[in-house]
């Protein structure tokens, strides 16, 4: 079989992409889209750099392939905040020095975004477990912490701010 | 790590998966949530031409507590185990088992199907179902049938799954008692250095029944008739525990892997077993 039309969504635009049933997802987003936000740390399941948002569930885009996901909406972290308007958790990572090298963080935002819907007030305990998938050979995880929980009370008062 | 070229089917009903297989025969692959597949392909350890994903087929979704009956469809996956509230109820052992499996990302999409179809000594299920006395149905060319946990691995990888039949669903009598699941791993996300379920019924002090079983201390899970028979009858004391786990031991046989080499496998096993059953008594 060689290449396919598979109709995606990233970050709210469709996209037509042409790829082989083999093509890893990682490899249509960082090579034909040009979206570089997700990283590849391992390539064996096990970082989460790569972890996108699928359908609402986090997934290390390194072990899907762009054929399982076609008729999909996706969000990476280019689609949660941009320079100029960023996400409450893009913004606590920055004033909670929640990265040092940077090559984690996109991972850990998106995958902190999705346990952040699912969850909006999780305790200390909760966000370690929820991050599990998530490593980090730079901060030590401590302000990764520190920087979720911070913006989830961020998230918490806007939301009662705005009702 | 690009995997090897293959054909993608994305069929809509078991039917029509059923007829990919048939088609291609032991070219021929299912993928259900891809989490261990997909790694093996991309070493290049997985060979095959046709790729059948299962997402589609909604006849292999959902979890239904019945009349005493736990039936989950083979696509659940791990993450919709543990958000279950109904499943929580009935069978609490199954969440507790599946909060232990590698992290959040991949319990999105692994699914209880193919975590027991697998037949990855590694996997944590299989021990569990057997644990459960579960029944695994299986659609195939001839029809349906249904084989019991306990009688399903043959040897690492070998299952008693034919090549072009599909695993259908799990199902499990509602379990009576108290209940564990202990697991030691190296690392968060890592699988079983030893890991056991355990179910303990006690009426009036006395155990009445017991099922113990085992996840990567073979090459295939270890369900303990021994084990529990040393509980019966007994009012779980220290002296039929440490009984329980000796039996329990004796029906190991680890290899030496880089989890440690086998005496370190047989002890942490021992620790994990009366874990296990110590605190299936204690909610008994
Ligand atoms: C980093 C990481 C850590 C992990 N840690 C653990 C762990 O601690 N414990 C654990 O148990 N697992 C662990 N896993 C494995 C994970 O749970 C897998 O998702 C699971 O073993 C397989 O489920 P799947 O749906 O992904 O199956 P797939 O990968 O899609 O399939 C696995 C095999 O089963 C077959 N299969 C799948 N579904 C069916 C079906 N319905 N009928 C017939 N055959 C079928 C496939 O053909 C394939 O051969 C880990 C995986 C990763 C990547
Ligand atoms: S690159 Fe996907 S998990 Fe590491
Ligand atoms: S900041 Fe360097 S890997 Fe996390």
């Amino acid at each position: 079989m060689g290449k396919q039309h598979y109709q995606i969504t990233v970050n709210g635009e469709p996209q037509d992409v042409l790829a082989e049933p083999r093509e890893l997802l990682i490899h249509t987003l960082r090579e034909q889209l040009r979206i570089t936000g997700p990283h590849i740390g391992c390539e064996t399941s096990h970082c989460g750099a790569c972890t996108v948002d699928i359908d609402g569930r986090s997934v290390k885009s390194c072990t899907v392939f762009t054929a399982q996901v076609a008729g999909k909406e996706i969000t990476t972290v280019e689609g949660l905040g941009s320079p100029d308007a960023m996400h409450p958790l893009q913004e606590a990572f920055r004033e909670h020095h929640g990265l040092q090298c940077g090559y984690c963080t996109p991972g850990m935002i998106t995958r902190a975004y999705r346990l952040l819907q699912e969850n909006p007030s999780p305790t200390e305990e909760e966000v370690r477990f929820g991050m599990a998938g998530n490593l980090c050979r730079c901060t030590g995880y401590q302000n990764i912490v520190k920087a979720i929980l911070a913006a989830a009370a961020e998230m918490n008062a806007s939301k009662e701010a705005a009702e | 790590m690009i995997p090897a070229r293959f054909d993608y089917h994305r069929p809509g009903d078991i039917a029509a998966a059923l007829a990919i297989l048939g088609e291609h025969g032991d070219e021929a692959r299912v993928i259900a949530g891809g989490h261990s597949l997909i790694p093996m392909m991309k070493l290049r350890m997985a060979d095959l031409g046709h790729l059948v994903d299962l997402q589609d087929i909604a006849e292999l979704r959902g979890i239904v507590v019945e009349g005493g009956t736990v039936r989950l469809g083979a696509m659940v996956t791990q993450a919709e185990l543990i958000a279950s509230a109904e499943l929580a109820r009935a069978a609490p052992l199954v969440r507790e088992a599946a909060l232990q499996i590698a992290d959040p990302q991949v319990r999105y999409c692994g699914t209880v199907g193919g975590n027991v179809a697998n037949g990855d000594p590694g996997n944590d299920m299989p021990g569990l179902m057997q644990c459960l006395g579960a029944t695994f149905h299986l659609a195939g060319p001839g029809g349906e049938r249904s084989v019991a946990a306990r009688d399903y691995y043959e040897a690492a990888y070998m299952t008693a799954r034919e090549d072009d039949e599909i695993l259908t669903a799990i199902s499990f009598a509602v379990p009576a008692g108290g209940y564990a699941y202990e697991k030691q791993k190296r690392k968060i996300g890592d699988y079983a250095t030893a890991a056991c379920a355990a179910l303990v019924t006690m009426e009036g002090g006395r155990c009445t029944a017991a099922s113990i079983a085992m996840t990567n201390l073979s090459d295939v899970p270890v369900w303990s008739e021994a084990a529990g028979a040393a509980l019966v009858g007994t009012n779980c004391d220290a002296e039929a525990v440490s009984a329980a786990v000796e039996a329990a031991k004796a029906d190991i046989d680890p290899t030496e892997d880089n989890r440690g080499p086998v005496d370190f496998k047989r002890h942490v096993a021992g620790v994990m077993i009366r874990r296990a059953i110590e605190r299936a008594v204690s909610r008994a």
